[in-house]
């Protein structure tokens, strides 16, 4: 980087983070994001208003999480040490839910009395739900036909928490296809409708305020590390599908020359054989679902299926500031494959008995080789973003095992 | 003039309003549409809006998405849809042509080139669903230079201000989506459309085509009562599915289909 960014300058007014993001989405919507827009800058800095958020997260969500230094897992890895940022002892089981909590706030300020959002592995869906249950809200989740196959447990659990879920069968049945169908909810019900997007993806102001509410992560993790490790981390790692946690993770320390910051995409079956779910490593820019980012695409403009273990991550597009922060250098973004991962899942579970989700996985596996070039004198946080019991049916089905 | 305008120009002088039929392109594979476009405007068409077809029809309901899956499945794509606008060209010379889609294939093809190859095969406007005037600096200008018209969405939602901006940045017409949801909806109302168009006109001598919820000949009749044009999509879109077997048969469907709305709109009993 030859000029430092101005990290806090971004987005621009309309949404852009350089020529990413923005606002791509039929007229209909429109007036409802530029309520949107306009709730959110009078609410985000009103002191009432972030009360209640920190109310919540301390007494609702279980926060701060910890930092937890992984010792026995640092010393079979061998390099540098390895700290986990725990957002998987969140109440709900991942970080989703410190950005449903703010949504949430959001809506009742709208007045609105219906809730919906798409769901890839349902940890959003679940969060989404709860915050729903919690507020009398009606929710309805989308989630795509396969993923409702693959977590099964999740979808079980919105339901117990009176959620509606709607399998959706169209394209390619992950979580873009959910993103559509939640969008075609939202146009139609536009009047009583809030529609809780759960990464920081989407038209504006969503990516910018799923990044605010997320940020908490970062925060937390910035203190902890100068208390308990008496420094900054050298490197910050977590998975990116689209990219809510790492930017969590990565926006509090953007300003840190000091630390370097590596966005894991999910390498499916290996970039080289177009089986993944990797947009920043082999993608190019292009606009979907509301944004212009990098996206998984033919030659022709349309959208290719992606494929990753973890629903979480099996998104062909990314967050538009991950876009913009690849440009400029700053975050590293890398990719591990399906089997790396799964070896990362079984590796943590037995070292340090951590059951991490598939898509935190990925962080871990890539974080294990970066460790191994490090010395031992430098510090890695791994952003654990969420558990993996509800990937338990996953695993065992590749174990040929019928639970 | 551009042919939108001389169109509009001509059914103005005749008392008309214009008759303003949706295909998906492609639909249900490549080789079937230019015939259609023809077998509709035999039925009185007076514009023909052609569907881009795309990955993600996140503005549309299941008619359309269906028909963009058919269509993506034969092997569609924007430059082969250019094609055959070239192709209609050839026995029709008159009939504006407006390409309605999302933005992420013209973005894939590049602005520049997307404009010249439009002006090249003789595409009049272009509707792209996810482009509001905020986010048109790259293309307006572009298309602006070239006499292509952009043709933007207003909706039920849209604030007046908002109205004003539209109505700025559109040319050709502009498009009213008559309800709140996704293509093939529900029926419209008549009434509050009206109300609408009427906010509208104070901001525009555009004319203004209403769609989504035109379902028959009924619905047409109601809308040409009030607006410019009568968008007619989903209910021709659903005669080439129920036809995706045989699409020989589809063009006399269609032709069914909008001769009764024409008929309905030019008050012919």
């Amino acid at each position: 980087m030859s000029e430092r960014p101005d990290f806090s300058a971004v987005p621009d007014q309309g949404g852009h983070f350089g020529p990413y993001g923005g606002r791509f989405v039929s007229e209909t919507l429109m007036a409802a994001l530029e309520e949107l827009e306009a709730i959110y800058a009078q609410l985000k800095d009103d002191p009432k208003f972030q009360a209640d958020f920190d109310y919540d997260m301390a007494h609702y969500v279980g926060r701060p999480s910890p930092l937890y230094f992984a010792e026995r897992w640092t010393k079979k890895v061998g390099g540098a040490q390895i700290w986990l940022k725990r957002e998987d002892l969140n109440h709900t089981g991942a970080h989703k839910v410190n950005n449903t909590i703010g949504q949430a706030l959001l809506a009742k300020h709208t007045g609105k009395t219906r809730v919906i959002a798409e769901t890839g592995a349902g940890q959003h869906g679940v969060a989404t739900a709860t915050v729903a249950a919690r507020l009398g809200l009606k929710c309805v989740v989308y989630m795509g036909a396969d993923d409702v196959q693959r977590q099964k447990l999740n979808v079980y659990r919105m339901k117990l928490l009176g959620a509606e879920v709607v399998p959706v069968t169209s394209g390619s049945r992950t979580l873009k296809d959910a993103m559509n169908e939640a969008m075609r909810d939202w146009v139609t019900n536009v009047d009583d409708t809030f529609y809780i997007i759960g990464t920081v993806a989407g038209p504006h102001p969503y990516p910018m305020l799923v990044r605010d509410f997320q940020c908490i992560i970062g925060r937390e993790a910035r203190e902890q590390s100068l208390k308990q490790a008496n420094k900054l981390p050298d490197a910050l790692v977590a998975c990116v599908g689209g990219g809510s946690n790492a930017i969590g993770l990565f926006h509090p320390f953007l300003e840190d020359e000091s630390v370097s910051m590596y966005g894991v995409e999910a390498g499916g079956d290996g970039v080289e054989t177009g089986r993944h779910a990797a947009p920043l490593a082999v993608g190019r820019p292009g606009v979907l679902h509301g944004n212009r980012t990098y996206l998984m695409e033919s030659d022709d403009g349309q959208i290719i299926e992606t494929h990753s273990v973890s629903a979480g991550l099996d998104y062909p597009g990314v967050g538009p500031e991950h876009a913009w922060l690849k440009d400029i250098g700053r975050v590293n973004y890398v990719s591990v494959t399906d089997d790396e991962a799964l070896k990362a899942f079984r590796e943590l579970t037995l070292v340090e008995g951590i059951m991490p989700a598939l898509e935190s996985s990925h962080a871990l596996a890539y974080a294990e080789k970066l460790a191994k070039k490090m010395s031992s004198d430098k510090m890695i946080v791994i952003n654990l973003s969420g558990r993996g019991d509800k990937d338990i049916h996953t695993v065992a089905a590749l174990d040929n095992i019928q639970i | 003039m551009s042919r939108i305008a001389v169109r509009f120009q001509q059914l103005a002088s005749a008392g008309r309003k214009a008759l303003i039929p949706f295909i998906t392109a492609g639909d249900p594979a490549p080789e079937h549409t230019v015939g259609y476009m023809h077998a509709l405007v035999e039925a009185g068409a007076d514009i023909i809006e052609l569907g881009v077809p795309f990955s993600d029809p996140m503005a549309d309901g299941p008619v359309i998405q269906l028909a963009c899956e058919r269509s993506l499945a034969a092997g569609t794509s924007l430059n082969k849809v250019l094609a055959m606008v070239a192709e209609f060209r050839q026995q029709n010379n008159d009939t504006p042509v407006v390409l309605m889609g999302y933005l992420n294939p013209v973005e894939a093809m590049g602005y520049e080139v997307f404009a010249d190859r439009c002006v090249e095969v003789g595409v009049d406007g272009v509707l792209l669903v996810d482009l509001p005037p905020e986010e048109s600096q790259l293309v307006a200008p572009l298309f602006r230079e070239r006499s292509l018209d952009l043709v933007f969405l207003i909706a039920p939602t849209t604030t007046e201000a908002r109205i004003a901006k539209i109505a700025a940045a559109g040319s050709g017409y502009l498009y009213y989506v008559s309800l709140k949801g996704v293509t093939g909806a529900a029926t419209l109302d008549a009434a509050s459309v009206a109300a609408k168009l009427d906010t509208i006109r104070k901001h525009t001598q555009l004319p203004i085509g209403v769609g989504f919820g035109i379902k028959d000949a009924d619905s047409a009749r109601s809308v040409s009562a009030i607006a410019d044009g009568v968008v007619v999509g989903s209910a021709l879109v659903q005669r080439i599915a129920d036809n995706a077997d045989a699409p020989e048969k589809v063009a006399e469907q269609l032709k069914a289909v909008l001769s009764a709305m024409r008929n309905a709109m030019d008050g012919v009993q």
